[in-house]
């Protein structure tokens, strides 16, 4: 493992982190896609063998998708329902940071059981894949406003892309191009539909929609 | 060597003060005023030095004893702590414990001279000093532990200016992310502790909002000139482990190992007098966020390291 390599780890694992720690949705978008950035490079970055015609288009689509046109959607939406943080999530800010240190060490312990094989690459690449996506199902679960459940699940899809890209590696390109798109317009009808859940309700909480409007 | 660590022990006394008027020079300038000469904290100690002190009736020998006990605990964390490649004075295996305790031990009796007062006001600023070191201290020794797994030392000599291993600009690059990380923690520890900017305002006499300044009001005179040359050796002290991980320049010849590591603690002035001029005071309740944040950091360098 390489100075490259430790360095986007530690900043994947930071931007989790942040995510967790931060209540304000600008922030958290931002955070989503540095991280979506990072995972891009990392694709390239962290493989063994050469760097093939295919893996650089995945790569480059999956940097401007994530780093690109989700934030902005996103902000735009922010913006549009006129919710600038994530007000009373279901677990405090600095208890996720606690639990995101905690997710991490399961992470990494996991990560530590695997047979040698599964882990070609870097000895931490596949732990912080998991870890992310361990973040991002916590942030679905902890957190009140759509938009955050929706960073949630960009977050997990971050993980399964790099688990997908640094341990399976065959994955063919119409198939990663495929589930890109498929976010891509999950992302899209999320937008929309928050927008709606907005006008309808005055508020984003989901935790709200399964009562009744009187 | 030993003349060496000497020099950096007398540097430290001599120049503390002047760092402090660094941090307000950057601040004037930042806000285009020509601001206090950079010796003003020094003209401020010989004149309190100069004054009798007041005491209260009420209050007994721990509101006398605080100020020296405070400033004792930082000289004797002074000897402990390298600077610029030049190992400390007394070194021994576990120092880095010590060290942090003596800054415990130095705090404690800050605390417990304000509570002796019998004001409500100063207990209040106390409370405040101890929940927030609740949460810098686990930094600060996570922080460390994380650089004594990595280094294969346990002080504060071997993880700074040990023979071998140790944080130099070579070793720098190959643990880089580790060593950002604490140098992150430990740069917020230092704002914390010190009771700069994102955390307390040491410019403030606001009661809602203060927490160092209220602990120390009652002290006068020569009692008020030890707690404000402690508070300068405090942010020489803990500068220097700021330093020590994110600018660990080392000079080879050592006539200009001293130099370089001034112009190492300056620079450090610098960042820190912009950080204040940029910055806004953190509202009270996010303050532990903060701090959760810097113990975030530590875990997370010490979980790779031993990892």
């Amino acid at each position: 493992m390489n100075a490259w390599t430790d360095a986007i780890v530690v900043l994947v694992a930071l931007t989790n982190l942040a995510l967790l720690g931060s209540s304000r949705l600008s922030v958290c978008i931002r955070v989503v896609a540095i991280q979506g950035i990072f995972f891009g490079l990392a694709a390239v970055l962290l493989r063994a063998e050469p760097l093939t015609m295919d893996l650089g288009l995945v790569a480059l689509a999956s940097v401007v998708m994530k780093g690109i046109v989700f934030p902005a959607l996103l902000l735009r939406t922010a913006r549009n329902v006129n919710i600038r943080r994530e007000v009373e999530p279901f677990v405090g800010f600095t208890t996720s940071l606690f639990i995101g240190l905690g997710l991490l060490g399961i992470a990494l312990w996991i990560g530590s059981q695997l047979p040698s094989a599964a882990n070609p690459t870097g000895s931490l690449v596949i732990p912080l894949a998991l870890f992310t996506v361990m973040v991002g199902l916590f942030t679905i679960a902890s957190r009140k406003k759509a938009i955050s459940q929706v960073l949630g699940y960009l977050t997990m899809e971050n993980g399964i892309f790099a688990f997908g890209v640094t341990v399976v590696g065959g994955i063919p390109v119409l198939v990663e191009l495929g589930v890109l798109m498929d976010v891509f317009v999950a992302v899209f009808v999320m937008c929309i539909a928050t927008w709606h859940i907005s006008r309808e309700f005055d508020h984003i909480d989901v935790d709200q929609l399964n009562a009744l409007k009187g | 060597m030993a003349v060496e660590s000497l020099i950096s022990v007398v540097l430290a006394l001599v120049l503390a003060p002047l760092f402090l008027g660094v941090i307000n020079r950057v601040k004037a300038i930042f806000a285009g005023r020509t601001g206090q000469p950079l010796l003003q904290t020094y003209y401020d100690l010989a004149k309190l030095l100069r004054k009798g002190a007041v005491y209260s009736r009420t209050t007994t020998w721990v509101f006398r004893a605080g100020p020296t006990v405070a400033l004792a605990a930082t000289l004797a964390a002074l000897v402990v702590m390298p600077l610029g490649g030049t190992p400390a004075l007394v070194s021994f295996p576990g120092d880095l414990v010590l060290f942090a305790y003596l800054l415990g031990l130095g705090r404690f009796f800050t605390v417990v001279a304000a509570l002796d007062t019998g004001s409500s006001f100063e207990g209040m600023g106390a409370s405040r000093e101890v929940q927030f070191a609740a949460v810098a201290e686990p930094a600060l020794l996570l922080g460390l532990a994380a650089l004594a797994v990595r280094t294969h030392s346990l002080s504060l000599s071997g993880i700074f200016a040990g023979p071998a291993g140790s944080v130099t600009l070579q070793a720098w690059i190959q643990m880089g992310p580790i060593v950002l990380l604490v140098g992150g923690a430990f740069l917020i520890v230092f704002l914390a502790e010190n009771a700069r900017i994102p955390v307390d305002d040491p410019n403030t006499h606001l009661e809602l909002t203060m927490i160092h300044e209220v602990m120390v009001l009652d002290h006068s005179g020569p009692d008020f000139a030890f707690i404000q040359y402690g508070g300068a050796l405090k942010h020489w002290v803990l500068g220097a482990l700021v330093v020590g991980c994110l600018l660990p320049v080392h000079p080879a010849s050592a006539l200009w190992a001293p130099a370089v590591s001034v112009a190492e603690m300056l620079t450090l002035a610098v960042v820190v007098g912009i950080i204040e001029s940029v910055m806004a005071r953190l509202r009270l309740v996010s303050v532990p966020h903060l701090l959760a944040g810097a113990l975030t950091l530590s875990v997370v360098a010490l979980v790779l390291v031993i990892y």
